[in-house]
């Protein structure tokens, strides 16, 4: 198939290796003068040098074909947003995977219909939730002789016990909720208390209940 | 969005007719574009941080206008404050007259001070040599 790669950063000239290594065919834009003479030394007429988010630029590309797919994936978020809506939308490119380098501009390729992305960060810190087990916790304080530790968990949308109330809760044995914290202001727990997404949760926990208590509240992630 | 030349002389003359202006620049040094009788609000931060937008109340706004110095972050913004905000007047400065037309077509309020640059150029020349035009 025929391939568009805007961008000749890591992912770029990578992805570039592999699908001509794959046998595709490709072209792959990069601005920089610097980043596009390294490239052309490896790939050679692949590699056009020019802006990916100017028009004429992309159509020099052969993005009037159109390719079959189109990696938006430059440093700039911004970027890869006007190239991935020029590519779909101006030519009828169908399939456009974007690079999304800050989490927080998610939102803005969700909401202009970008929707096939990739985020680097999102994915390193999803497999954080799974492999590092004390993620959402927070140990405040050891009280050492009396065997008991304060623990901050943080509740998320995930969370087995958002939208229950603590009353009805299991939770392990030697531990014990305090307080919730939300909205800015703190609360005691009360058995009525309903558990939120967002809350902050402060426990007194005995021995090496933490753990438990973490698995009980964020579930086995 | 974007205090620059042509942000900040925008922003003033919007306060001058009586509108509610708040400005948003990455830079504090904007605000002195603004000049010490600046009586509108001024949050610094990227415009396409959504915490900005909300801390300067696109969520009330009547009108926006986006002229950053970058053609890809104006459009994207524009588009964002339309639809996640619902401000109804947006107008979106972009300097590549190709993508100008490009949003334009798709519904997007743009001004393109270099395709109006171009236009005024040409025109100022053809005026100037009629007969020359018109013989070849």
């Amino acid at each position: 198939m025929y391939v568009v790669v805007a961008g000749g950063g890591k992912v770029g000239a990578n992805s570039t290796r592999s699908l001509l290594q794959m046998g595709h065919e490709v072209t792959l834009i990069e601005q920089r003068p610097d980043r596009y003479a390294r490239l052309e030394e490896e790939f050679g007429p692949v590699v056009m040098r020019g802006d990916a988010t100017e028009i004429s630029v992309l159509e020099r590309a052969g993005i009037a074909r159109p390719p079959e797919l189109l990696l938006a994936v430059t440093g700039d978020d911004e970027d890869n947003l006007v190239i991935s809506q020029i590519a779909k939308e101006g030519y009828g490119v169908d399939k456009a995977i974007a690079r999304v380098n800050d989490p927080r501009n998610q939102t803005h390729f969700d909401l202009l219909g970008i929707r096939q992305t990739v985020c680097a960060t999102t994915s390193i810190l999803g497999l954080v939730e799974h492999e590092v087990p004390e993620h959402g916790l927070v140990r405040l304080l050891q009280l050492q002789e009396e065997g008991l530790e304060i623990v901050e968990v943080q509740i998320t949308s995930n969370s087995p016990v958002a939208g229950s109330r603590v009353g009805g809760l299991k939770l392990p044995e030697g531990s014990r909720l305090i307080s919730v914290f939300r909205h800015g202001r703190t609360e005691l727990v009360e058995p009525s208390t309903v558990v939120r997404p967002g809350d902050q949760l402060l426990a007194v926990v005995q021995n090496d209940a933490a753990l438990d208590l973490r698995k009980a509240l964020l579930g086995a992630t | 969005m974007g205090c620059g030349r042509v942000g900040s002389a925008v922003a003033k003359g919007l306060l001058a007719d009586g509108w509610d202006v708040t400005v948003i620049d990455e830079s504090e040094d904007a605000l002195m574009r603004l000049g010490p009788a600046w009586r509108g609000g001024f949050v610094i931060g990227h415009a396409l941080d959504t915490a900005v937008l909300e801390r300067a109340g696109v969520e009330d706004a009547d009108a926006a206008v986006v002229a950053t110095n970058g053609d890809n972050t104006n459009v994207v913004l524009g588009q964002v404050l339309r639809k996640r905000y619902d401000i109804g007047t947006v107008v979106v400065r972009v300097l590549d007259p190709a993508r100008a037309k490009f949003y334009a077509d798709r519904g997007m309020n743009t001004v393109c001070p270099t395709q109006t640059g171009i236009s005024a150029l040409l025109e100022t020349v053809q005026k100037a040599a009629p007969e020359r035009a018109e013989t070849t």
